[in-house]
């Protein structure tokens, strides 16, 4: 396996932490985040659950120390969070000491501010400074300026792999001698364009969400952002110092099937799991933890138990879903799953898949329903999108 | 294709009055190519636009199916998927009328047309979309390199699909070890700016 | 009943965007689903948002829905039994 692209520094706001510290406690001691919501002012409200950050929209401005009249969307919010923490723990102090990069995945973008404003727009003056803010780039460049990264901007959306893509691209930039350094990860907020649109496609559950069980109803959607800092084997040496992980593989494949529900055999899936394997040059059974897609919904869950089996031959690994903790955080999930991941190895430890009680029939899988301690190695990270995008990221140990 | 035309390698393959808004310049190109797949019609139409020329393209260059598998596809635009996230929020606007569109819904996301292009020719390559302010020439050029030399795909489906309504404007290429011209930043632009 | 049926057709057409399909294409017998107009999982969601809407039908069960859109005919009885609107 080739040590080239390590992870040295992340950061992280979900429902259930607000901190990596906070992400981890709650993990090994399965305390999930998922809840009625407070912020978000949907007449679903009593219908679903949803993993919801606990800081208002006026509290992370105050933390970012922003001037009152800025005007950043929930998602740029989250985001500079997020990826001022990632920064801060690598313990960057000059940011453009080496060539820095920042790729961020959105889907909302400022859709949460623009759902409730758009109307005024044209009345009302106090409100029309977020229109400018709308745009897929806008929490990017914001995260960028926060950071002071020029050198290399852009933005993925690619749906729920939109992070994992993230991650993928940062790392090649890397192994290619473009970047030096690169911020990768993900920033999405609860919308009511989203809450309206899953509930139309009829995968919501009213309840928290049991992946890979035999009766799941459905995912809860979550909000969060998540970023982790690469950095080539060079800056490490220079720097001296600690590896959190190594990004060893990636794969990104099409599933060809459906705008949104996945295959029955899994063809994306089992591709993009491929295509990281041979990228890390590792064997099926040197896995030895999947953090899965796992949202629930009966579509994916069964794809992506299809695929693993086809994938591990009958022999899966202990996996999990940890979506029951957060929700299902849409653009940042690759990134929240890649720092869960990294902490699973670090840690040594299997995070539960909560909820789960009845194998499906069609597979029989049981996923790991208690936080366990296991050495691990190597830990497998799966995220899946509408419009097929299918992406598998593979984090090994330092 | 932009501006109620549609250029192949050069030739003028569909043109039309510029005063026909998008969606009727579109049914005129899928009639007179005559091609047959009604989910055509349910696209929204950033898939429309993409589809459309990706099936162009795609016909005058005879790929095979084991190589259109392993095909790479990637994409940029600017405004993502706006032209229908306006459309899905109309349809959640009024409290009295309040009907979310799971059919609308399923395309506010820039990549369902890459999609689309995907399961029509079942392309099960790489695929990636970017939100760029412009047409990134450079970028598209290292990413398909990128893969090609790390064997992550022989052929790489790129360019650039943007649609809102200002109007609507796409060009795609495919880059390949056997094309005929050379794959530099400055053939990329040409070639944008001439089609 | 043939009234509903005539404009059911029509909304249908007209909502799932069957562009290459008339009212007289569509026989009150003609599987909606699989090979008859080859409709998919999501345009049965739209014919379940199309119930709500036009008819005041709520459906919650999209495993209920298979049963109800099988065809023009059953569509047009179910509606004809619990509108309310």
């Amino acid at each position: 396996m080739k040590k080239e692209v390590a992870i040295t520094g992340m950061g992280i706001v979900s429902a259930i932490g607000n901190s990596v510290e906070e992400n981890l406690e709650a993990l090994l001691t399965s305390k999930s985040g998922l809840g009625t919501s407070k912020h978000i002012k949907t007449h679903h409200k009593e219908s679903i659950k949803v993993g919801e950050v606990r800081f208002t929209n006026a509290e992370i401005a105050t933390q970012l120390n922003l001037p009152e009249d800025n005007n950043y969307t929930r998602t740029a919010l989250l985001g500079c969070l997020a990826a001022k923490e990632a920064v801060q723990n690598v313990g960057i102090t000059s940011i453009s000491e080496y060539k820095t990069g920042l790729i961020s995945a959105t889907t909302v973008g400022g859709m949460d501010m623009t759902e409730n404003y758009w109307k005024q727009f044209a009345s009302n003056p106090e409100v029309q400074k977020y229109i400018s803010s709308h745009h897929a780039g806008d929490s990017t460049e914001k995260i960028a300026t926060s950071l002071g990264i020029t050198d290399y901007v852009t933005t993925i959306s690619t749906a729920c792999s939109s992070a994992a893509n993230a991650i993928m691209l940062g790392a090649r930039l890397i192994k290619a001698g473009k970047l030096d350094r690169v911020v990768v990860g993900g920033t999405d907020a609860l919308s009511k364009f989203t809450i309206n649109g899953f509930k139309s496609l009829m995968i919501l559950s009213e309840s928290n969400c049991t992946p890979f069980d035999a009766n799941r109803s459905g995912l809860n959607l979550g909000e969060a952002a998540a970023y982790l800092v690469l950095e080539s084997d060079e800056v490490v040496a220079a720097q001296d110092k600690p590896v959190l992980a190594y990004v060893s593989g990636y794969g990104n494949a099409n599933d060809a099937f459906h705008q949104t529900a996945s295959s029955k055999t899994g063809d994306g899936a089992y591709l993009a799991l491929k295509k990281a394997l041979k990228v890390a040059g590792l064997q099926p059974s040197d896995i030895n933890y999947v953090n899965a897609h796992g949202t629930a919904t009966q579509n994916n869950d069964l794809s992506e138990s299809v695929a693993l089996q086809r994938i591990f031959n009958e022999r899966t690994p202990h996996f999990s879903s940890t979506k029951a903790f957060t929700g299902h955080t849409l653009a940042a999930a690759g990134a929240v799953e890649a720092v869960f991941s990294v902490l699973a190895l670090q840690q040594n430890s299997i995070f539960a898949n909560l909820g789960f009680e009845l194998a499906m029939p069609e597979t029989g899988l049981i996923p790991v329903t208690q936080p366990q301690k296991k050495e691990l190695k190597h830990v497998l990270s799966n995220s899946f999108g509408f419009g097929g995008n299918c992406s598998s990221l593979i984090f090994s140990e330092a | 294709m932009q501006n109620g035309t549609v250029i192949c390698n050069g030739k003028e393959i569909v043109s039309a009055d510029n005063e026909q808004g998008f969606s009727e310049f579109a049914k005129r190109v899928y009639k007179n190519q005559q091609w047959e797949y009604p989910k055509f019609f349910k696209m929204d139409r950033l898939s429309k636009l993409t589809f459309l020329t990706a099936e162009i393209l795609l016909k005058e260059l005879t790929i095979s199916s084991e190589v259109k598998e392993q095909l790479a596809v990637v994409l940029s635009n600017k405004s993502a998927s706006l032209d229908t996230d306006r459309k899905y929020q109309d349809s959640i606007n009024s409290i009295e009328n309040f009907y979310p569109s799971p059919a609308v819904f399923v395309y506010t996301l820039p990549n369902i047309g890459m999609g689309e292009v995907c399961i029509r020719h079942k392309i099960q390559g790489e695929n990636a979309f970017f939100v760029f302010d412009d047409f990134n020439p450079l970028f598209l050029k290292h990413y398909a390199e990128s893969l090609a030399q790390n064997n992550k795909a022989t052929q790489v489906l790129c360019g650039w699909t943007e649609i809102d309504e200002k109007g609507y404007n796409s060009f795609l290429y495919l880059a390949s070890p056997n094309g005929t011209l050379p794959h530099t930043e400055e053939t990329i632009k040409k070639l944008y700016t001439q089609s | 009943m043939d009234a509903l049926k005539q404009e059911l057709k029509e909304n249908i057409i007209e909502q799932l965007n069957l562009e290459e399909f008339t009212v007289e294409d569509i026989d009150n017998d003609d599987a909606l689903f699989g090979d008859g107009l080859g409709l998919d999982s999501i345009d049965a969601l739209e014919l379940i948002v199309m119930l709500d809407k036009d008819y005041g039908i709520k459906l919650t069960d999209p495993e209920k829905s298979k049963e109800i859109f099988q065809s023009i005919n059953v569509l047009a009885a179910y509606i004809t039994e619990h509108r309310t609107k």
